[in-house]
């Protein structure tokens, strides 16, 4: 694989699905998975996140971006309970801001600590000058 | 005296009746700091679990608690679903093999959910979490060679209250920081019923192992 995959965590299945067409838009070729939801409302499910990682894995890495706090400990939860890789990775970033830097990089083919870079760089983002 | 699996399988039968009963009242609790999901979540993941153990058999204590574990990791949406799941799956790990449990394993095991807690929610005490009822309580257990049912569900209800005149430090009330301060927290409000439902599984209402 040629690109980082990005994984996509929101108590919101409507977020994350919108998050993942607007960043096909930006990189189509970045290899993205979304986990949204849980039981049909509101949540996050560290199942759905496990699948939602293996669908995307490669050699060459995943970054994992949240949204808020307990889909970090469901997020954590999923990589214990999946074989230990060293190339997967949770950024500390706002999830669509993050997202968006991060899909950007991984399109210029950079490698996973470039991405999580990127991605965790969003939080230093100036949005207006004042 | 032991604690076995039968008597596991009603703590967990008489967990799942108080959350169903005390689903609106958790629900109120957690939308008055929280996201208002925690009795609906908490009453979905103990039915399912509540059913499953009931129509299961079970040669060893841990497999009991490994199924509750993974019922709530996969049934409880939010925070809870992966801190009450990883608390059951690291008793169970002590609770391996194990028929039934003596005062020492029973300990044990409810130490390692503690741990476990601990290192999924990364909160401590104070924090006005479970862990404000969690963490006396196993510290009460360890240094009691009789662990009696009443004193249990003293314990656990007076570290629940004393979560009212906490600020939020933890998860989503934590952005409401000093206006957290006057209510009970929900997690320490199920963690109460889980160990007011533990003490009914004493036999007699007496004493654990």
């Amino acid at each position: 694989m040629k690109y980082v995959s990005l994984v996509l965590i929101s108590h919101s299945y409507e977020i994350v699905s919108g998050l993942k067409k607007l960043l096909s838009q930006v990189q189509p070729d970045v290899p993205i998975a979304i986990a949204g939801g849980a039981e049909g409302g509101i949540g996050t499910n560290a199942l759905d996140i496990q699948t939602a990682i293996e669908s995307v894995y490669s050699e060459k890495g995943v970054v994992v971006l949240f949204d808020l706090g307990s889909a970090l400990i469901n997020a954590e939860m999923a990589l214990e309970m999946l074989e230990p890789h060293e190339n997967i990775k949770i950024a500390d970033a706002p999830l669509v801001e993050g997202a968006y830097a991060a899909v950007v990089e991984a399109g210029l083919g950079s490698s996973l600590s470039e991405v999580v870079r990127a991605s965790e760089s969003a939080k230093e983002l100036v949005k207006i000058h004042r | 005296m032991l604690w076995d699996v039968e008597q596991a399988k009603k703590w967990i039968k008489r967990l799942n009746d108080k959350i169903q009963e005390n689903k609106a009242y958790l629900t109120e609790l957690d939308q008055a700091i929280g996201d208002g999901d925690h009795g609906l979540n908490m009453a979905r993941g103990l039915q399912e679990a509540a059913s499953k153990i009931a129509n299961s058999h079970y040669d060893d204590l841990g497999s009991l608690f490994k199924d509750v574990g993974m019922t709530l990791i996969a049934k409880v949406g939010g925070a809870s679903g992966p801190l009450y799941g990883t608390a059951f799956m690291k008793a169970s790990l002590v609770l391996k093999d194990r028929k039934e449990a003596d005062r020492n394993a029973f300990v044990a095991a409810f130490s390692a959910a503690l741990d476990g807690l601990k290192m999924r929610g990364k909160a401590q005490v104070g924090d006005k979490t479970m862990i404000d009822v969690w963490d006396p309580v196993i510290a009460w257990m360890k240094s009691h060679e009789t662990i009696r049912a009443n004193e249990l569900v003293d314990l656990s209800k007076e570290k629940m209250e004393d979560t009212k005149e906490l600020e939020a430090k933890k998860g989503r009330a934590a952005y409401l920081g000093r206006r957290s301060v006057g209510h009970l927290d929900p997690g320490a409000v199920s963690s109460y019923l889980l160990f007011a439902s533990l003490a009914e599984s004493f036999e007699k209402g007496e004493s654990a192992p």
